[in-house]
């Protein structure tokens, strides 16, 4: 009766081999390494970035341990923190030759220490939350509205433009918060203009009517058209906030949206929390400007004379020259889109712009004015300019024109997403912000192990004493279910912090419930009388359905925490639902194998190892016989 | 070994009463605190921000308080964290100043008198924020609430999920009026430890619900006050070194954790002392006077119809 199937056996070897596999790259620590990254969206990490680090890393005469692509970057695993340092600065010189342009971040990381046999296996550490590693934690708030009433700003110009191209004589048009107003003095005019509004602007919602002795039109962008705007400001303020950090080197930035409005930015290993603050904040211009096309000019272009008067050199990405002039045309807050897509006619990558109706009219009168010439798009970050294209105008432009030509998808894509990163879509606050200190962080391990340990230890040694055999069962199903808490957190990488730490404590203390619930049982059982056999069969079939009842109720309470947590709650909820799951299994299904392995197989079992069993003189158990 | 050689049934409920109304006592008074005296909220739920700064020696701290409260802030919060070399500071929110700026006049301030002080944690919460966390606290509390009376409806009987979670909401409550009534500091980790425990010490009342509806089954001679005794009586001793297992993990946090665990730990020691007393002589006895009976729980036997839309029919546990 006390015996379980091999196939039962079986389950219980292969979930301890994954989860010890799993467990073990926790115990190898890190080793020190450099991580060569992507600087810039339009630089690519792959094999040939990584034929090159080692080429550097070899005319250096280092030696790294290992050296692997992984995702998008380079990790160079070396032997000692000096290496590491001179790996550093052989792999910047070689692969960053101007500091000020840099394509490449290269950072000082600490990887996994874990042999490579285990990273094939996916088998990596629990990844550390800022407050063990260090690092700081940035919540910013987008102001949406701002974005909104921007982009009724702007639409405000379109339709002042449409309608006097329309020949519609408007009694003026204001924007009042995110809607549009315009006024007219015939009914007749009016519904002209609506008409005009439905066909051309099919993102804003009308409402019109009489007003006083004028007629208005009251236009609002429509609640889906709006959501895109916000979505695409979200996005776009992701993007900035990437190419900003990038700059900072840090090694694993985290920069997610969070919920709606919100951008989470978290920088392990950071402690100069006023240089990242003034890196996110800082705001990147885009300026569109003619090229110099004078013969003085294209000597210079060649690096063969002087820069002309009125005009100045910059670069582009590939690093030729670009002689532009010094008159702006227009800035970037005149952009109000850049989205890649395909031309019609050719089927060649393009990047579509559009700008504001002010925008609109200077680009028409430029345009026309300066056929077949060449205008530069150059992005200005920290007083630094450099030109992200300069194509030739092929014929009058309006608010939206194209830049097509030789690129690939990936180009324009790239292109579009500098286009539009150069600025903040829309103005962010930081809301919540968190600086941990890496001595603190080392402080937080020891603490939240030392509790974990020692809480282990004493439980482990009061059941040994308290039930014996069966005790010393409960204490290994206990190791068992931390084992596996390890290995399914590693293999989810999920985030450990230190409220982690404590719900892993936590859920031990509580999963030890289990085999009480059992040991009780059974002793009860065997008070009552019955063969020691029967006992342990009964006192694990009825416990059963308690454990069930009772791990679920806990359960209940680790998934609203989940659901509505955030941060450090939310860190404590996923170890204690977790911790739940595993400690079923280990509690009941793993010491179970082990009482039927060690009792199973005894036929004629006299007694079992589970400490006193008291009776009451047999009364008791007359009466309720 | 045996720690608990009972010769016959204790006959708890004969002083439920009795129980109840030091229950009911403790609830008022922790009502009261509540009330009166209010939760000292972290600053994850007001706002403000906070430094923990490391001095090379034993910190001072009325020097620390004039020095930060000079800047102008209006109520400056300093105080010893975990060591004495360690200081915790908390400055409120304040309109139109950021708290990069905060945070910096504050070290600014207090590395001219000591150079070599070491800021090693700062948190910053907006005033939105805070109000948010304390909607999704309470959201949290009653889907805890409804889903643990739903599933016990389920499993046992409408009775015995309104006893159980009467019997736990008053846990919680105390906790609350320890925190009012010493002015511990109420953070978002505290909140998780009272929900962890409110899921909990249900598990407890479980235990012993479990039995009183075995016992239904075995004892069909003995009536409900005798079962209930009984249940509890063959339960205890689970109950105590069960909770003693569980107290001694918390009591390694509160030993080894340090200071960022201590009230996390404190709240859940609390929770465990009064779990154990609610789910032993509180849930059981609301349970009873709300009259549960025999019908209640075994449906299938005495009727032999039972509903055919009850998944449960017939189950046999």
């Amino acid at each position: 009766m006390n015996r379980y199937p091999l196939w039962k056996y079986l389950i219980l070897v292969v979930a301890l081999l994954v989860g010890a596999l799993y467990t073990l790259p926790n115990f190898f620590g890190e080793a020190p390494a450099v991580q060569v990254s992507a600087g810039k969206a339009t630089t690519r990490v792959d094999t040939t970035t990584l034929a090159r680090v080692e080429q550097a890393l070899a005319q250096a005469g280092l030696k790294p341990h290992s050296i692997a692509l992984e995702g998008v970057s380079v990790r160079a695993r070396m032997n000692s923190t000096d290496d590491q340092l001179k790996a550093k600065d052989a792999i910047q010189r070689a692969l960053v030759p101007d500091p000020a342009n840099a394509p490449y971040v290269v950072a000082l990381n600490l990887i996994p220490a874990s042999p490579a046999w285990l990273s094939a296996i996916h088998a990596a550490p629990m990844y550390l939350g800022l407050d063990l590693r260090g690092g700081v934690h940035f919540m910013l708030q987008v102001d949406m509205q701002a974005a909104l009433t921007k982009r009724a700003e702007s639409y405000a110009g379109d339709l002042r433009t449409q309608l006097r191209e329309a020949n519609i004589r408007h009694a003026g048009i204001t924007r009042n918060g995110q809607s549009v107003e315009v006024r007219f003095r015939e009914a007749a005019v009016m519904e002209q203009a609506l008409k005009l509004v439905a066909t051309q602007f099919p993102d804003l919602a009308t409402t019109s009517g009489p007003d006083g002795a004028d007629y208005r039109i009251s236009a609002t962008i429509k609640a889906e058209a709006g959501r895109k705007v916000q979505e695409q400001a979200l996005k776009q303020n992701i993007t900035t906030l990437h190419n900003r950090i990038n700059e900072l080197g840090v090694a694993e930035p985290v920069i997610q949206q969070q919920g709606l409005d919100r951008i989470v930015v978290q920088l392990p290993g950071v402690q100069d929390t006023a240089k990242a603050k003034d890196i996110l904040g800082r705001t990147a211009t885009l300026e569109m400007r003619m090229v110099d096309d004078s013969a003085e000019a294209r000597a210079a272009e060649q690096g063969s004379g002087p820069v002309p008067f009125g005009a100045e050199r910059y670069f582009e990405r590939d690093g030729r020259a670009v002689i532009v002039k010094k008159q702006v045309i227009l800035s970037g807050d005149s952009l109000t889109d850049a989205q890649p897509g395909f031309d019609s006619q050719t089927q060649q990558p393009k990047v579509d712009l559009t700008v504001d109706a002010k925008g609109g009219r200077i680009m028409r009168d430029t345009s026309r004015e300066n056929i077949r010439k060449r205008m530069a798009i150059l992005l200005f970050e920290k007083g630094r300019g450099e030109v992200l294209t300069a194509p030739v105008i092929q014929g009058e432009l309006g608010n939206r024109f194209q830049i097509s030509g030789s690129m690939s998808v990936t180009e324009a894509n790239d292109l579009a997403l500098l286009l539009r990163a150069g600025s903040l879509a829309a103005p962010m606050e930081i809301i919540e912000e968190l600086t941990i200190g890496p001595s603190l962080g080392a402080e937080n391990i020891a603490k939240g192990f030392n509790s974990v340990i020692w809480g282990f230890a004493a439980i482990v040694a009061f059941m040994a004493i308290y039930y014996m055999l069966f005790g010393l069962f409960s204490g290994l199903a206990l190791a068992v279910n931390l084992l596996l808490l390890v290995a399914i957190l590693s293999m989810l990488q999920a985030t450990l912090t230190l409220p982690g730490m404590a719900a892993m404590a936590l859920a031990l203390g509580m999963a030890i419930d289990a085999n009480v619930l059992i040991n009780e049982r059974v002793r009860e059982e065997l008070r009552l009388g019955a063969a020691p056999q029967v006992a342990i069969h009964a006192g694990y079939d009825r416990a059963w359905a308690t454990i069930l009842d009772s791990n679920i109720t806990t359960l209940i309470a680790g998934v609203a925490l989940l659901a509505f947590g955030s941060g450090p709650v939310r860190g404590f909820a996923v170890v204690h639902c977790i911790g739940i799951l595993t400690s079923m299994f280990s509690a009941v299904f793993f010491s179970r194998g082990l009482v039927n392995l060690w009792y199973g197989r005894q036929k004629k079992l006299k007694s079992v190892s589970i400490g006193t069993i008291w009776r009451p003189e047999g009364d008791a158990v007359a009466k309720k016989g | 070994m045996e720690f608990f050689k009972i010769r016959r049934d204790i006959p708890f409920m004969r002083h439920a009463v009795v129980f109840n109304i030091i229950s009911f006592v403790t609830f008022a008074l922790a009502v009261f605190f509540l009330v009166t005296r209010g939760l000292h909220l972290s600053v994850e739920f007001t706002g403000g921000t906070v430094m923990q700064v490391q001095y090379p020696q034993a910190a001072e701290v009325e020097r620390i308080r004039q020095s930060v409260s000079s800047l102008g802030f209006a109520e400056v919060q300093v105080q010893n964290f975990g060591t004495a070399r360690d200081v915790m500071i908390r400055l409120p929110a304040q309109k139109g100043v950021s708290s990069a700026q905060q945070s910096d006049q504050v070290m600014a301030t207090l590395k001219a008198t000591e150079p070599q002080v070491l800021l090693k944690r700062t948190e910053f919460v907006g005033p939105s924020v805070g109000e948010e966390l304390a909607a999704d606290g309470l959201k949290a509390l009653a889907m805890v609430v409804v889903g643990i009376m739903v599933y016990l409806a389920l499993r046992f009987e409408w009775k015995f999920a309104v006893a159980a979670i009467i019997a736990n909401l008053h846990d919680v409550i105390i906790i609350l009026g320890f925190f009012a009534f010493f002015q511990w500091e109420f953070s978002l980790a505290v909140l998780a430890a009272v929900l962890a425990i409110l899921g909990y010490s249900v598990n407890e009342s479980v235990v012993i619900f479990d039995r009183i509806r075995e016992n239904f089954r075995r004892y069909r001679k003995m009536d409900t006050v005798e079962i209930i005794d009984n249940a509890i009586t063959s339960t205890i001793s689970r109950t105590i070194i069960t909770h003693g297992s569980t107290q001694i993990m918390v009591l390694s946090m509160l030993l080894f954790g340090g200071a960022t665990l201590h009230y996390f730990a404190l709240a859940l020691t609390i929770g465990i002392l009064f779990g154990i007393y609610s789910s032993v002589f509180v849930a059981a006895a609301i349970a009873m006077w709300l009259g549960i009976k025999r019908e209640d729980l075994i449906k299938a036997a005495p009727r032999k119809d039972g509903d055919p839309g009850d998944p449960n029919a017939g189950a046999v546990v």
